[in-house]
C-alpha cells in the first residue's frame, strides 16, 4: 500500500477538523468535556502516526503527553470542578447551533483556500497537516466565542491548542523543543486557570462570564 | 563569543531567575522588597556591560546583536527604576491591608520571573524560544494583574489571560509557518529556527508562505503590543493591577511584542518577493493611534486614562516602524525609549496619587498642584512630555516621525498628525483638571520615592535638549539594520 502513510495522517487530522464540529454543537459542560477527551486522543494518534512515518522517535513523546495529560487529567480534573460547582447540567452557548455550524463550514474552507494556496512546495502530508491545523485553530477561536462559561472557553482555547501540536508535528523535523513548550505552556495555563476558576467560585459562587461583565472597568 | 561574554549575556537571565527563587522562599517585606531592588540592579549592570564591549558571534539559542541590546539596556533600567517605586509602592499596599505577606512574596518573584521572561525573549536567537518567553511573561503578567482579587482584577486578568493566550496560539502558528517556509532551504532541525539562519537564507523561502505567516505573527504579537482592534485586554490589564506592574506593562512588555515583530520585519525584508510588511504595519499603527485618541475624552480612570495612551503611543511607535528607512526607524527607536521612559515615570506619579487619594477616579482627584507640590508638578512635567510638547524627549521623536512621513508620504502625514493633536488635547484636558483647580479628595501627605520618577523625567529632559552624539550614531546603525 504506497499511499497507506499519507491516508492515515490525512484521516486522522480530517478526523481531529471532524472531532472539533462536534465540540461546536455541544451545550452541555460534561459532554463538552468527553468531547474533547476524544479530541486529544485524536491528536495522540495522529502525532503517534506522525512520529512513525517521519521515524521521529522524540514524537512519541508529544504523543504520550497528548494522550495521558490532555485526553486523560484534564478532563478528568475540569469534570470535577464541574461537578463540583454543580454547573454540568447547564446550558452554556450563545449563539444558535445552526449559525454557529454554518461559521465553522465558512472557516474551514477558509483554512483550505489559504493554506493550500500557498504551501505549494511542501510536502503532501505537511500541507494537508497544516491546512487541517489552521481550521482545528480557527474552529478553537470559534468555540472560545461561543461560550458563556469560563470551562467552556478553556476547553476551546484548549482545543485550538491541539491544533497548534498538530501543526508544529506535522512540519518534518521540528525540533522538540517547540512540542514540549507546547505541551507545557498547556500545564502551565491550566494551573493559571485553575486559580481563577477557584477565585472567581470563592469571589463570586458562579463561574459564568456573564455575571462579570455587570462591571466594564468604569461606569459610562 | 569569549567565554566570558557568554557568562554576561547568562548573567542577564541568571540574576532574575536566581532572584525569582530566592524571594518565593523569603518572608518579610522591608528585606524582599530591597533584595528585588537588588536583583533587578545587578540585571542592569550586567546588561550595561553587554553594551559596552563587543557581541561576538550568536549562539544556538542566544544572540546579542546592536537591536537588542538597545532593547535589553532599556528593559533592565526600567525595571531596575519600577523596582524601587514597587518598594514603596507595596509597603503602602501593606499597611491598607490590600496585600498580605504572602501575596507579596508570590508578587516579588513573579516580578523577577516577568524580568527573566523578557530579557529571554530579546537575547532568543531562536524564533521558538523567543515564543516560549514571551508567553511566559504573558503569563506572569496575567497572575500579577489579577493580585488584588477583587471582582473588577479577576475580570481584567481574565480579559487579558484570553485575548494573551490567543495572541500568543496565532504568534505559535506563524512560528511554525517560519519553519515549515525555512525548512527546505536550510534542512530539518534547529538551524531552521534560528533567527540568523533564517535571515540568511530568507530570499530563497517560498513567499507565499512567508506572507501568511507574517500575517499571523503580526496579529498575534500585535495583541501583545495592543495594536487596535486588538488592545481590548490593555485598558483593563493597567487599570486593575498593581501600578508597578502598570509601568512595566506599558515601559516593557508592550516594546517587547513589538521586538519580536520588527524581528519577523527584518525576516521579511530579507526576501524580495514576499509582500512589504510596512503598509500592514503602518495601517495597523495609524488606526491605533486614531482610536486611541478619541477613546482618550471619555476616560473617567486615571490608569485607564494613560493605558490608552500607551496605546496610542505604540500606534505612532509601529507606524514609524511600518515606514521605514533610516529616519523612521531612528525615530521610532526614539520613540519608543522616550515613550517607556516617560510612560513608566507617569505611572509612577500616578501610583502615589491614586494610594493618597484612595482612587483612581479622576473626578476624584483635583489640585494636586497644590496639595501635593513634588507629585502634582512631576505629574504635570510627564503628562506635558507624554502629550509631545518641546522642550522633552517626546516632542522630538514626533517631530523626526512627523517630518519624515511628510517627506515620503504626505497623504499619510495627514491622518498622523490629526491623531497625535486630537491626544494632545484630551491629555491636556485632563491635566488641568486633576493637577490644577480646588483641590478634591484627601490632602493628607505621602510618603513617596521620588528617585525612580526624577531619573527618568531627568533623562526625557534632557533627551529633549540634547542627545549625546554616540548614541545618535548609534540609533543611526540600528536604524540602518531594520531597513
Amino acid at each position: 500500500m504506497p499511499n497507506l502513510e499519507f491516508d492515515t495522517a490525512h484521516l486522522l487530522a480530517g478526523g481531529l477538523v471532524l472531532v472539533s464540529f462536534v465540540l461546536l454543537y455541544q451545550d452541555r459542560l460534561t459532554s463538552l468535556l468527553n468531547i474533547y477527551a476524544v479530541h486529544a486522543l485524536v491528536l495522540a494518534l495522529s502525532v503517534a502516526w506522525q512520529a512513525n512515518i517521519q521515524d521521529a522517535p522524540h514524537l512519541y513523546v508529544t504523543a504520550a503527553l497528548a494522550l495521558g495529560f490532555k485526553a486523560i487529567v484534564i478532563p478528568v480534573a475540569l469534570r470535577r470542578i464541574v461537578a463540583r460547582l454543580g454547573i454540568h447540567r447547564e446550558i452554556e452557548t450563545v449563539v444558535g447551533i445552526g449559525p454557529t455550524m454554518l461559521c465553522g463550514m465558512a472557516l474551514v474552507a477558509l483554512s483550505m483556500v489559504v493554506m493550500l494556496r500557498v504551501t505549494t512546495e511542501a510536502t503532501p502530508i505537511a500541507r494537508e497537516d497544516l491546512a487541517f491545523a489552521l481550521a482545528v485553530v480557527l474552529l478553537g477561536l470559534l468555540i472560545m466565542v461561543t461560550r458563556r462559561n469560563a470551562v467552556g472557553q478553556v476547553v476551546g482555547f484548549m482545543s485550538l491548542e491541539n491544533g497548534l501540536v498538530l501543526a508544529a508535528t506535522g512540519a518534518r523535523g521540528m525540533p522538540l523543543v517547540v512540542e514540549i513548550s507546547a505541551a507545557f505552556s498547556i500545564l502551565i495555563a491550566f494551573i493559571v486557570i485553575g486559580i481563577f476558576l477557584f477565585r472567581i467560585r470563592e469571589r463570586f459562587d458562579t463561574v459564568d462570564i456573564g455575571a462579570l461583565d455587570q462591571f466594564r472597568g468604569e461606569r459610562r | 563569543m569569549t567565554e566570558f561574554a557568554i557568562a554576561r549575556v547568562d548573567l542577564v537571565l541568571l540574576i532574575p531567575l536566581a532572584a525569582a527563587a530566592l524571594l518565593a522562599l523569603l518572608p518579610g517585606y522591608r528585606l524582599t522588597a530591597r533584595l528585588n531592588v537588588a536583583a533587578t540592579f545587578l540585571t542592569f549592570l550586567a546588561a550595561l556591560s553587554l553594551l559596552f564591549t563587543a557581541h561576538g558571534a550568536p549562539g544556538t539559542y542566544l544572540l546579542v546583536d546592536d537591536l537588542n541590546v538597545v532593547f535589553i539596556a532599556l528593559n533592565t533600567f526600567v525595571g531596575f527604576t519600577t523596582s524601587v517605586f514597587s518598594a514603596s509602592y507595596v509597603g503602602h499596599e501593606l499597611e491598607t491591608g490590600r496585600l498580605t505577606p504572602a501575596h507579596l512574596r508570590f508578587y516579588h518573584a513573579m516580578y523577577q520571573m516577568l524580568m527573566f521572561a523578557m530579557n529571554l525573549a530579546l537575547l532568543a536567537n531562536n524564533i521558538g524560544l523567543m515564543w516560549v518567553a514571551v508567553e511566559g511573561a504573558t503569563l506572569t503578567t496575567v497572575v500579577m494583574v489579577g493580585i488584588y482579587r477583587t471582582h473588577e482584577a479577576l475580570e481584567a486578568a481574565w480579559k487579558y489571560f484570553i485575548l494573551g493566550s490567543v495572541g500568543i496560539a496565532l504568534a505559535l502558528f506563524g512560528t511554525i509557518l517560519v519553519y515549515v517556509a525555512a525548512q527546505p532551504e536550510i534542512g530539518e532541525g534547529l538551524d531552521a529556527m534560528e533567527w540568523t539562519t533564517l535571515v540568511a537564507h530568507a530570499a530563497k523561502f517560498d513567499p507565499a508562505l512567508l506572507n501568511v505567516a507574517f500575517i499571523f505573527l503580526l496579529l498575534g504579537y500585535g495583541t501583545k503590543v495592543g495594536l487596535a482592534p486588538l488592545h481590548a485586554w490593555l485598558p483593563d490589564a493597567h487599570a486593575e493591577g498593581p501600578t508597578p506592574i502598570s509601568a512595566v506593562l506599558s515601559g516593557l512588555l508592550l516594546n517587547v511584542a513589538l521586538y519580536a515583530v520588527l524581528r519577523f520585519k527584518i525576516l521579511m525584508a530579507a526576501n524580495v518577493a514576499a509582500v512589504a510588511p510596512g503598509p500592514l504595519m503602518v495601517t495597523m499603527g495609524l488606526v491605533s493611534l486614531i482610536f486611541a485618541a478619541f477613546m482618550l475624552y471619555r476616560r473617567r480612570d486615571i490608569k485607564r486614562l494613560f493605558a490608552y495612551s500607551s496605546i496610542e503611543h505604540m500606534g505612532i511607535i509601529t507606524f514609524a516602524f511600518g515606514m521605514g528607512g533610516p529616519l523612521a526607524n531612528f525615530a521610532g527607536l526614539l520613540h519608543m525609549t522616550m515613550h517607556s521612559l516617560t510612560k513608566s515615570g507617569i505611572f509612577f506619579a500616578v501610583g502615589h496619587v491614586a494610594q493618597v487619594k484612595g482612587t483612581q477616579r479622576i473626578a476624584d482627584i483635583g489640585g494636586l498642584t497644590e496639595t501635593h507640590p513634588w507629585l502634582g508638578w512631576s505629574l504635570v512635567a510627564g503628562v506635558v512630555a507624554i502629550s509631545g510638547l518641546p522642550p522633552l524627549g517626546i516632542f522630538m521623536s514626533e517631530f523626526l516621525v512627523v517630518s519624515s512621513t511628510f517627506a515620503r508620504a504626505p497623504l499619510l502625514a495627514i491622518p498622523l498628525v490629526l491623531g497625535l493633536l486630537i491626544a494632545f488635547g484630551a491629555l491636556l484636558l485632563r491635566l488641568n483638571g486633576l493637577a490644577f483647580g480646588e483641590p478634591r479628595g484627601p490632602i493628607q501627605p505621602v510618603k513617596a520615592s521620588y528617585g525612580p520618577l526624577f531619573a527618568h523625567l531627568t533623562l526625557v529632559l534632557v533627551a529633549g535638549l540634547y542627545l549625546p552624539p554616540q548614541l545618535v550614531a548609534w540609533f543611526q546603525h540600528v536604524a540602518q539594520l531594520l531597513g
